[in-house]
């Protein structure tokens, strides 16, 4: 394989991983730009799914209403979530805001792991055989779970870039991430906004996971948690609260990850995750704000 | 903070600290002597002494400055690895970590040392990572932490060389007893309580409350909080470290998020910038955790016989963390210590300021 096709495939590679936690980091930054909220127990919507989808599976119902049933689910969930435990605390300071999410986040696994075993479910059942077909263009090799995840981010950001630019809720929603409280005097209906950005966000977060857990083929209770940390990175490299910044930010990280792989010494190789969040630390030195992220003035 | 803080008098000056060290000793010796030979006590009442050191050490980095840190298990860690590996009988490291460097291989340290330069090391790494992260504002900090603790977590599976990876790292002397328990929670808590009544410590909690206000003061920000996270990362790698030869095996799972999130729960369920409530929040926790640990492993009442459920210390800890936080959103004590100042109007003849 010559360098040019290498660098094709690892191209490729690198856009599907992205897009990844490129559908996470959508939900937290979405969350985050209203409530300044960093929500931990994203990543375990992303969990849920995946176990909801399994046991149906089990139940012999084909993927396709599986997928359905497991999204429309998680979004339940993350609308529990905020109902419950979020809108108590809302206004609370930051910093307790982000421990109820930790919290919430240690109960969901938790629960998982007592009632369901903290062990790995295999996924391979779930996901229909014509998702592991590898399809051999020249000499890159793509599989078809990869081009179906760029695909699917693709319509989505479509969808989403349409539902925030041109939609009443979705601008309203923009209106509020600018000011919450500007928003709520010219009669904008803040919960109403704040369950819309959480529907999307958990469903998103839904879709995210049945990806991931295709590619990696196995689900247990704590499999949220290294996705949600890549797209904790990812927001906070965009800027965070900045949808298009989130986006950038995963697909840099995406990138920054696959060739990682690709340049260090082997012996480095396991070491990536650590470079990952050195790129983090990094980039917060150079741009505390991250890399889309206006430099707001706190003002007196 | 709207009203201003009565500024403590003498008495209370050295009152409240010393009450606090007092309480904190008794409730670690009444526990040894209601029950002196049983081991499993002895174990609870050091980890306990253990953990008021670290949420201690923890308070005066997050419940102070304000930067919220979810990284500092990562320096427990650090403290952890590096005094077992300076005080290791050659021996054991001969058969336990082959491939030490010459240096390292045949270097037998005393406890305290060990623990020291653990200690030092730590606030090395912790000035290094704090030059760029305290420049951050409250959620950029936490995330970066956080990272801190992944890399940090990341390094000892793969550094086999010297931890072991990912498998238990054993053979440690057990050196911590409750008397260097002790020794250490005197310590911490008389540092922490002077750092935070110092002149230096009221420009902390100024850049708490109003960073601008205090920056227009004349307060280096960065000066004061890099220094409030260094001598806590100092701290909590002596928690590690004492924490390490007593356990005598651990492995990197022993520091990783669910610690993270227990010290977190205890700092917060006793206030944020409250030594008193460090102190009460961890003994509460800590009780409360164990208890729930032997439910965990099954029990047998009469003839119901309670099966083994594991993941239930968690979920009802994170229950009544949410609900705490709901209901009493300051933690049990808020930002207040102890009081004593009604001595003064019960004995009006003591010694005046």
């Amino acid at each position: 394989m010559g360098s040019l096709d290498y660098f094709v495939q690892q191209t490729m590679n690198a856009f599907s991983l992205g897009s990844i936690y490129a559908l996470v980091a959508i939900g937290l930054a979405m969350v985050f730009g209203i409530l300044r909220l960093i929500n931990f127990a994203h990543g375990d919507l992303m969990m849920v799914a995946c176990y909801i989808a399994f046991f149906l599976t089990t139940t012999g119902l084909s993927f396709i209403p599986v997928l359905v049933i497991a999204i429309l689910a998680t979004t339940v969930l993350g609308i529990l979530m905020e109902r419950v435990a979020y809108r108590p605390v809302r206004g609370a300071p930051d910093v307790i805001m982000l421990l109820t999410s930790l919290a919430v986040s240690m109960f969901i696994e938790n629960v998982f792991i007592m009632f369901l075993s903290p062990v790995p479910r295999t996924f391979r059942g779930v996901t229909p055989k014509v998702l592991d077909i590898v399809n051999h263009w020249g000499p890159v090799n793509i599989s078809n779970i990869n081009l179906i995840t760029i695909g699917i981010t693709a319509v989505l950001f479509g969808f989403l870039y349409f539902f925030v630019k041109r939609t009443q809720l979705g601008i309203s929603m923009r209106a509020t991430s600018e000011d919450l409280m500007a928003a709520q005097l010219v009669g904008i209906n803040i919960d109403r906004v704040i369950v819309t950005a959480f529907i999307l966000g958990s469903s998103l977060a839904g879709i995210a996971g049945i990806l991931w857990a295709a590619r990696l083929g196995k689900i247990d209770p704590l499999m949220g948690f290294i996705p949600l940390l890549k797209a904790f990175v990812a927001a906070v490299i965009g800027g965070f609260g900045d949808l298009a910044g989130a986006v950038l930010g995963a697909y840099v990280l995406g990138f920054a990850e696959i060739f990682l792989i690709g340049f260090l010494p082997p012996a480095l190789s396991s070491y990536r995750d650590a470079f990952v969040f050195l790129i983090l630390i990094i980039v917060l030195l150079i741009r505390p704000n991250g890399i889309l992220g206006s430099t707001e003035k706190e003002k007196v | 903070m709207t009203q201003t803080k009565k500024s403590p008098t003498n008495i209370q000056n050295w009152i409240t600290p010393l009450f606090l060290i007092i309480s904190s000793l008794l409730v670690v010796t009444g526990i040894k002597l209601y029950a002196p030979y049983n081991p499993y006590v002895e174990r609870v009442i050091v980890v306990l002494g253990i953990n008021i050191i670290l949420v201690v050490a923890l308070n005066l980095s997050n419940g102070y400055t304000g930067v919220f840190s979810l990284g500092h298990v990562g320096f427990m860690a650090i403290g952890a690895y590096v005094s077992s590996i300076l005080s290791l009988a050659i021996e054991t490291k001969a058969t336990n970590l082959p491939d030490l460097p010459a240096w390292l291989a045949h270097v037998q340290l005393g406890f305290i040392p060990s623990l020291l330069i653990a200690g030092f090391l730590a606030a090395i790494i912790a000035f290094l990572i704090g030059i760029p992260l305290m420049r951050l504002s409250g959620h950029y900090v936490s995330v970066a932490t956080l990272g801190f603790l992944v890399i940090v977590h990341i390094v000892l599976i793969n550094w086999t060389q010297f931890t072991r990876g990912a498998r238990t790292f054993s053979g440690v002397i057990q050196y911590t007893n409750i008397w260097w328990v002790y020794f250490w929670i005197v310590l911490t808590i008389y540092l922490v309580w002077r750092i935070v009544h110092s002149p230096y410590g009221r420009a902390l909690i100024a850049v708490r409350e109003d960073s601008i206000a205090a920056q227009s003061m004349g307060i280096n920000i960065l000066r004061s909080r890099l220094l409030a996270f260094v001598i806590s990362a100092f701290l909590t790698a002596i928690g590690g470290g004492l924490m390490a030869h007593y356990l005598t095996s651990f492995s990197p799972a022993t520091f990783y998020f669910t610690a993270t999130f227990n010290y977190i729960i205890m700092l917060v369920v006793g206030g944020l910038g409250s030594i008193s409530g460090s102190i009460l929040g961890t003994t509460l926790v800590t009780f409360l955790s164990e208890i729930l640990r032997n439910a965990e492993l099954g029990m047998q009442i009469g003839h119901l016989k309670i099966p083994a459920v594991y993941g239930l210390s968690q979920i009802i800890l994170s229950i009544s963390f949410v609900l705490i936080v709901i209901l009493r959103r300051k933690g049990l004590m808020g930002d207040r210590e102890i009081d004593f100042t009604w001595l003064k109007r019960v004995f009006p003849n003591s010694p005046q300021t």
